[in-house]
């Protein structure tokens, strides 16, 4: 079934692109803004994820009750998420709810960004940090990012710190969004059972006259990684856990593909040569690998969990069997395992309308393109050995940056 | 719009088929529930059942366990597998044209697995690692352990096991333990997507129609009790689980409890989140559940909350989990009718999430009860049922963990 595609750009800059499917049960809409850690200066640490936190807590219209009480009207999954670049505010509801979900999501992207709020927001963050230093690997991830971007703001922490936090005001936080809610930076994907004419008269009428601002450049990530082997404290703890951080390609390659199928045979979570050595045997709980894509910067991360006598041994082990693949490269069955195995996860992910928002959002707003479940499927299939092979000897899976965690109780 | 109904049959060995069909999606899964759980094992071998379950997937039929894989890789098959108290289970969702054949690879493991003794050690050791992995997770730590109270030794147990259990656990457990429970007597398999009924329901045949019934297990009651056990651990957070008594699935009162728990805890506008977190900003993650098994059921809290904040939420929490009976807004109820119709209706967009809705159904009632009798149970609930079952059956017995730097007061 060819699905049909429409796009509108608005006066002031916001995009809207849509992937209709008539019969589809759903319809799925998300605004994508260009705000993240990696556009946050020294003293906003935090500031675009907490700033997502406030877009839920009321506009000139409504209090932070109606936004969740009117969510939960809709009878639909709406939550939002930030990263290293971008924040996504999403929902997914029947198609007879558009107008009053895109009315609701419109009027949110316009926060009122109340004091008050912004007090009793900051404890629920804090509260947040404090859940992620209290779970595996503890840190270790956000530690690995810092001391691999050394100091560019791509590698600082997406929540902040407590101290980021904890002096952060409400008046540095109306100034970053005026500076990142710019509708040029914003892009509206729809999915699903849309009505799009009326999705663009609507959103006319609701956001034509959100201003626009001079846009500060982006600061180009480093080019190389940090050299960094760290230990890292963590509270009495059972296993010990390893992340180590390397080069891959960033999202404007097309190598991207490649070096995604070269991971997955290395340490696909199932299947992999990793979960051979390590996992069926016993050796460690989580020995994998994967990689993270940013707009100019692609990382690599190995991660490795297990009991703390056994880490040398088994970084070894992925030390040799990472040797073994770049010398000799993937397996004929083995490549062709890895495209079966993907593309399947691609066509089934596809069957609902969310996950066709999140697809053509990304891919409009990080390259400017729309891609049908055809065109991501041909990326994969299209594939070769000699390209595993160039991909490969260009990212040989080496690690600049290590973290590896250590128990305060077993240090006793 | 009516829903499909569910199409049924059971052979004679007793093996339970279910079928769903969702023609206009590209996709097949199905779910396979063995009479195989951790309840069913001895005290001085906790974990049998989950060892089990991970050796005959190492080799079966004429694959060995890396040949399993690359067929399944190949086949598109998103799989998965888990234990719980009753069951030992598989799923798999794929490209609708891998499902008979998936069928095949999973009868294999089923009925023909090798058990292979030389990979006893290595099955062995990864169990162990899940386990100690586990220990790092505070919150699945605490509510196993909420769990094991409410429901008592037997039906709370973890299905990791114990490292006693697993050490001790030799080939002869594990080949009895196979031929005494993976058997179609209480088994079931449920398909659903884009397949066709008569296909299946031939091929399943005569996969395992041949397959020989074993005498079923007696049933076990609920053996819970009410307590408090602070669990003493250097973390940042205090985590902390309350549980207490409900009605069972099949019971005429499940939906009024079942909606009391959602105006509690289903949704941004839902009680807890609005005033443990929103209002007062104690804590990131607050939720409430229900939990139902055959044999009855339980309500279960979790809140993550600094340490200094816990006794606050903890305090706060209760009171709200008392308040129910003092009255339900219409608005509320509402809200969760519209909830709950729409995620039947999202529903239709996955095979797997059927497949598994469908076989749980039928395990807990005996019977597959459709979307649309669903709805209008829902539909009939009025605020009034919310706050009459709140009253005859309030919170109390309550089960308390808190994993963290301090003990709390509770009352």
């Amino acid at each position: 079934m060819t699905l049909e595609f429409k796009q509108h750009t608005l006066a002031n800059g916001l995009q809207i692109v849509a992937e209709l499917n008539p019969s589809g049960y759903t319809a799925a809409f998300g605004f994508f803004v260009r705000s993240g850690a990696r556009d946050e200066g020294p003293e906003e640490r935090g500031l675009s994820h907490f700033l997502e936190h406030m877009v839920f807590k009321g506009t000139a219209r409504r209090t932070a009750a109606d936004v969740n009480r009117e969510l939960d009207e809709l009878g639909g999954q709406a939550n939002a998420y930030t990263s290293e670049e971008q924040t996504v505010y999403y929902t997914t509801v029947l198609p007879k709810y558009q107008d009053r979900a895109i009315d609701l999501l419109c009027d949110i992207m316009r926060p009122a960004l109340r004091d008050d709020d912004f007090q009793t927001e900051r404890q629920v963050i804090l509260e947040e940090i404090a859940k992620y230093d209290d779970q595996p690997p503890f840190g270790a991830f956000e530690t690995s990012m810092e001391l691999y971007f050394a100091g560019h703001p791509l590698g600082s922490r997406v929540l902040g710190t407590p101290e980021s936090i904890g002096e952060m005001t409400s008046t540095a936080m109306r100034k970053y969004f005026e500076r990142r809610y710019d509708p040029k930076n914003m892009v509206l994907s729809a999915a699903g059972c849309v009505d799009f004419d009326a999705l663009v008269s609507q959103v006319e009428s609701l956001a034509s006259q959100w201003p626009t601002a001079a846009m500060p450049a982006m600061v180009p990530a480093p080019t190389s990684g940090g050299q960094a082997k760290i230990e890292l404290e963590v509270p009495d703890s059972s296993q010990t856990y390893v992340i180590r951080v390397g080069a891959a390609p960033p999202n404007s390659s097309t190598d991207r593909f490649a070096m995604r199928m070269l991971v997955s045979m290395m340490g696909e979570e199932g299947g992999s040569r990793l979960f051979w050595d390590l996992i069926d045997t016993g050796r460690a709980d989580v020995a994998t690998m994967w990689t993270q894509e940013f707009q100019d910067a692609g990382l690599l991360f190995t991660y490795l969990s297990c009991a703390p006598e056994d880490v040398d041994a088994n970084l070894a082990l992925i030390d040799g069997a990472i040797e073994v693949f770049v010398k000799n490269g993937p397996a004929e069955d083995e490549i062709e395992q890895a495209k079966n195995r993907m593309c399947a996860g691609l066509i089934l992910s596809s069957e609902r309308p969310s996950n066709r928002m999140f697809s053509i959002g990304n891919a409009w707003q990080i390259r400017g393109v729309y891609e049908t479940l055809d065109d991501q499927l041909k990326k994969y299939r299209s594939v070769d050995a000699d390209d595993l092979q160039r991909v490969l000897a260009a990212y040989p899976m080496h690690y600049t940056t290590e973290v590896r965690t250590v128990s305060k109780a077993s240090a006793e | 719009m009516p829903y499909e109904t569910t199409l049924h049959h059971t052979f004679d060995n007793g093996l339970v088929l279910l079928g769903e069909k969702m023609p206009w999606l590209r996709s097949a899964a199905f779910a396979f529930m063995l009479p195989a759980g951790c309840r069913f094992e001895s005290p001085d071998r906790l974990g049998l059942a989950g060892f089990v379950n991970e050796m005959i997937q190492r080799g079966a039929g004429n694959y060995s366990s890396r040949d399993l894989v690359a067929v399944q890789d190949n086949l598109g098959l998103d799989r998965s597998s888990s234990i719980s108290t009753a069951h030992g289970s598989f799923g798999g969702s794929m490209p609708a044209e891998s499902l008979l054949p998936a069928l095949s690879l999973y009868a294999d493991i089923v009925l023909r697995p090798h058990l292979p003794g030389d990979q006893i050690d290595d099955a062995r050791q990864m169990c162990l690692q899940e386990l100690a992995a586990a220990e790092d997770d505070l919150p699945q730590t605490l509510m196993n352990r909420l769990k094991q109270m409410h429901f008592g030794e037997v039906l709370g147990r973890n299905s990791l096991g114990d490292e006693a259990g697993l050490m001790a656990i030799d080939a002869d457990d594990l080949r009895g333990f196979y031929q005494q429970h993976y058997q179609p007597r209480g088994a079931m398999l449920s398909v659903a997507g884009n397949f066709e009924w008569d296909e299946v329901r031939a091929h399943v045949e005569s996969l395992f129609g041949n397959w020989k019934p074993t005498d079923p297990m007696p049933e076990l009651a609920i053996d819970g009790r009410s307590g408090y056990e602070p669990i003493e651990h250097p973390s940042q957070q205090t985590h902390l689980g309350i549980a207490f008594p409900a009605v069972s699935y099949g019971d005429p009162d499940y939906y009024p409890m079942r909606a009391s728990v959602g105006v509690l805890s289903d949704g941004m506008s839902s009680r807890l989140f609005t005033r443990v977190r929103e209002e007062r900003g104690l804590c990131y993650t607050i939720s409430a559940g229900c939990h139902s098994t055959r044999e009855g059921g339980g309500v279960f809290c979790y809140a993550g909350t600094t340490a200094e904040r816990a006794q606050e939420t903890l305090d706060v929490t209760l009171q709200e989990l008392q308040a129910i009976a003092d009255g339900v807004e219409e608005g509320e109820l509402e809200r969760l009718k519209v909830r709950i119709q729409s995620s039947l209706i999202m529903e239709q967009e996955s095979s797997a999430s059927r497949a598994s809705a469908i076989v749980s159904d039928w395990y807990l009632l005996g019977r597959v009860q459709s979307r649309d009798e669903l709805q209008q149970k829902i539909d009939a609930l009025t605020t009034a049922d919310l706050v009459d079952y709140w009253k005859r059956n309030p919170p109390r017995d309550l089960r308390i963990v808190t994993v963290g730097p301090e003990p709390l007061q509770v009352p």
